[in-house]
């Protein structure tokens, strides 16, 4: 399994926010975008949907940007989670049905300070959910830094103000703080490690990070190999090589 | 006004396994036959197609073949005198949506009960004495035995083409399977799965502690197999996109697979999708079923008249639509009276994780539903519980499924829980941990019970039905005696450290355990402690019949799919042989 990144995986940095993407080694780069080769037929353009966001406006992708890679932070190995692109991941599901709520019970009362065994039991959508804890998150955090932004703060601070929502120290006036955090951190996760067809998982860096194929069809040939070590370069269900490898598989 | 449709002799509610066993049985023997499935039609081709069914967000995350609880939940509560708060979201259960129901996305486990289950409080009395138990643990008899269901069991086994290694064939000891297991009528149709690493690892482990390893019983296929009906299934891939999704390769038992294109077959059935049904419709003067209600995909109130009406929904479902119907006694948890609702159990299961050093290679990420190493050796019928102030018990698997990330990335406690501390961790434990479980039982207690909930309502205005439940005294009790054996094997396993999982806290809806919810509508011998008789026929409407682990009067230590088959097709066959010529109440 290949470890770590090459220059080419640096090249595909590319794309993210003007919020410095902090890169392996603790780089910072500022990379232009660069049509992946063969993503763009001739004749038959597809609009560039890489770098656009369907939910948050700019200062709410500064946040996430910055959160998410807190959550999930660059280390010398292995980047984080804004050079996965979680942030565009997050942005996706919550312009689609999840943001919404559709397969959600939503109707009152609601019992927001209920105990945790009941699960969540706000009124707000998730997508509502992140509206209004991204904006009094950042409320929190100028009333406490002489009005700094959350992302303009060290990582030591950030860390401070996740760990205030996570305790439900941070009392927001709208919403119960951990339950934004719970659902920030449940995001985050699911977009370093979901299909990169869903717009994290830059480079299935989360997949090969832990050692995970992705989309394989078929271990019977190895599962008896008791502590094989399984090299093949990951794949996305996305991948068109792999959906023909499937369909001639059969 | 409802519209009026003609009538049909037997209307199934839901198109799941039961519906699909039903479906087939009776309309074959020349009954008109109408199914009313609330969600849409599901087949392998064209719906589960690789590799898009490989998305283990759409499908593990987001539930994509789960119920969508937007139109229908339940509400929820710890305790009697608590808030009851709806459950907004799935988690602890998994109740499936669509024709196939929950047999599309389940892992296959098909695991048989132990015969002390079926006569678990005259097996307790007779053993341990009538004063074993406290009088809130209100276990019964089922009505039926081991013995009667066993050929009910053999044929279930062979329709879905289960792989296992049995004990003994006959009188003849073979060895390598499960010794506690009740005898079998014949060997399972097919051989048992390949052995994961983490299987080997635990079995070594096991065996050296005297304990007795085998290869789960598994509904993955393990060859070519062509099942009584004449389905066609292919081996399992090992894919690791089991349990939650839908079988790609026709490896995995389904209703789609093994059963429903039989009943499909005969023009006396139908399959009828986008049907949600609101209520049973009776007759209180001539005390019987007359149909049901159902709301279609229009929007429009129907009305299917039938002479018969059987329950296949999911287990709790059931009785919360015989008491939205206003059929039968609702259990009252203040009287302890009723029976609707009444002895509603679920699953125990504890935990320990085995964490091996970095480049041992466990390879999650090469599992199956039911590819698992387990032993037996702590069930109910397996051990004495003489001492021990509990009954029950369950059995113990090192299960290799679900290496998916997103869900899978398992680090020792203590670890926190994100930051780059925490990113470590899942790199170095990802592909070098084994996970052990334990599978426990459940027993019935007063508290626990399905109601309807006075507060919210479905899409359809219709009350939410109401989960009141915690896990009794007894479970509590048996987990902890049986986890400290698990952990003990686990220490045994050579790894660097381990994790346990204990159970010490209250039941949440937010976790998921198990989707194997019983009770509600359970079966027995006396009316004033059961609703249905031992063939699962309602003991106020004599055609008003009840399937699926609703009718089990507590859960035993296993997944309950194979005894929900059996019990399907004991009760399919009551209703062929005794009842239809002669409609009555059959005890």
């Amino acid at each position: 399994m290949s470890q770590g990144l090459s220059r080419r995986d640096l090249l595909k940095a590319a794309g993210l926010s003007s919020a410095a993407a902090v890169l392996p080694g603790g780089a910072q780069a500022q990379v232009p975008v660069q049509p992946a080769e063969g993503a763009v037929h001739a004749g038959h353009a597809q609009p560039e949907t890489e770098g656009l966001l369907f939910f948050f406006n700019d200062e709410e992708a500064q946040f996430i940007e910055a959160a998410v890679e807190r959550l999930i932070p660059a280390d010398p190995e292995w980047p984080g989670a804004g050079w996965a692109g979680v942030l565009y991941y997050i942005d996706r599901q919550l312009a689609a049905g999840y943001g919404a709520g559709a397969r959600m019970y939503l109707d009152g009362p609601w019992v927001p300070d209920a105990p945790p065994q009941f699960g969540y039991q706000l009124r707000q959508s998730p997508a509502e959910l992140y509206r209004i804890g991204i904006a009094e998150t950042r409320l929190f955090v100028r009333e406490r830094s002489n009005q700094q932004e959350f992302w303009d703060l060290d990582p030591g601070g950030m860390d401070r103000v996740l760990q205030a929502l996570e305790s439900g120290e941070a009392a927001l006036p709208s919403i119960p703080s951990p339950v934004f955090f719970e659902t920030l951190l449940a995001n985050t996760i699911e977009g370093f490690f979901a299909d990169p067809a869903y717009g994290g998982n830059r480079d299935m860096v989360g997949w090969r990070m832990v050692g995970f194929p992705g989309a394989y069809a078929a271990y019977i040939d190895v599962v008896e190999d008791h502590g094989v070590a399984f090299e093949r370069r990951p794949i996305s269900f996305a991948d068109q090589q792999a959906r023909q490898d499937h369909i001639h598989g059969h | 006004m409802a519209t009026r449709l003609p009538p049909v002799d037997v209307v199934l509610v839901g198109g799941g396994l039961t519906a699909s066993i039903l479906g087939k049985e009776l309309a074959e023997a020349g009954n008109t036959v109408v199914a009313l499935e609330r969600g849409k039609m599901r087949d392998t081709v064209p719906d589960f197609q690789s590799p898009t069914m490989h998305d283990e967000l759409k499908y593990d995350v987001r539930y994509g073949l789960a119920q969508d609880v937007s139109v229908q939940t339940l509400s929820f509560r710890n305790f009697v005198g608590q808030r009851p708060l709806p459950m907004r979201q799935l988690g602890s259960f998994l109740p499936g949506e669509g024709v196939g129901g929950g047999a599309v996305h389940w892992n296959g486990q098909t695991w048989r009960f132990q015969p002390e289950w079926f006569e678990l409080r005259s097996w307790v009395n007779e053993r341990y004495g009538e004063d074993f138990l406290p009088d809130d643990v209100t276990i019964q008899d089922w009505g039926i035995t081991y013995d009667e269901l066993e050929p009910y069991y053999n044929h279930f086994e062979r329709v879905m083409g289960i792989g296992g290694l049995p004990y003994a064939d006959g009188d003849v000891v073979i060895g390598g399977g499960n010794p506690f297991e009740g005898p079998r009528s014949q060997p399972y149709p097919n051989p048992p799965m390949k052995q994961s690493y983490s299987g080997a690892l635990f079995e070594e482990a096991a065996a050296g502690l005297g304990y007795h390893p085998f290869p789960v019983p598994s509904a993955n296929m393990t060859r070519h197999y062509t099942n009584p009906f004449g389905a066609e299934l292919q081996p399992c891939m090992y894919c690791g996109f089991c349990e939650r999704f839908g079988c790609e390769h026709y490896a995995k038992a389904s209703p789609q697979v093994n059963i429903l294109p039989f009943a499909m077959a005969s023009r006396n059935f139908e399959m009828r999708t986008h049907a949600y049904v609101q209520r049973i419709e009776w007759d209180p003067v001539a005390k019987v079923a007359t149909g049901v209600t159902y709301i279609n995909a229009a929007g429009e109130e129907i009305f299917q008249p039938a002479g018969m009406v059987v329950l296949c929904a999911f287990a709790h479902h059931n009785p919360v639509l015989m008491l939205q119907s206003g059929i039968g006694h609702a259990y009252d948890p203040e009287t302890r009276t009723g029976t609707v609702g009444r002895n509603y159990s679920y699953q125990t299961m504890t935990g320990v994780d085995v964490f091996y050093a970095d480049g041992r290679n466990i390879n999650p990420f090469m599992g199956a539903g039911a590819l698992g190493t387990a032993i037996d050796d702590f069930n109910n019928g397996s051990m004495d519980h003489s001492g021990l102030g509990f009954i029950g018990g369950g059995y113990v698997a090192a299960y290799q499924t679900n290496g998916r990330p997103i869900k899978y990335h398992p680090v020792p406690s203590g670890t926190p829980r994100w930051g780059a501390e925490w990113k470590q961790a899942v790199r170095r434990h990802y592909n070098s941990t084994v996970g052990l479980t334990f599978h426990g039982s459940s027993v019935p207690h007063p508290n626990n019970y399905i109601g309807l909930d006075p507060t919210y309502r479905d899409a359809f205005g219709q009350p939410l039905g109401m989960l009141t439940y915690d896990f009794p005294h007894n479970d509590r009790l048996m987990a902890r005696y049986v986890t400290e054996k698990v952990r003990d094997i686990a220490l045994a396993m050579g790894g660097d450290e381990i994790s346990v999982g204990w159970l010490d806290d209250h039941y949440n809806i937010v976790a998921y355990q198990t989707t194997h919810n019983t009770g509600g509508t359970i079966m027995g011998d006396d009316p004033q402690t059961s609703v249905v008789n031992r063939y699962l026929q309602s003991w106020d409407l004599h055609n008003l019949w009840v399937m699926g682990a609703s009718v089990f009067p507590q859960n035993a230590g296993y997944n309950p799919t194979d005894t929900v088959g059996a019990l399907a097709y004991w009760a399919a066959d009551a209703m062929l042989n005794q009842y239809m010529s002669n409609p009555r109440p059959l005890v």
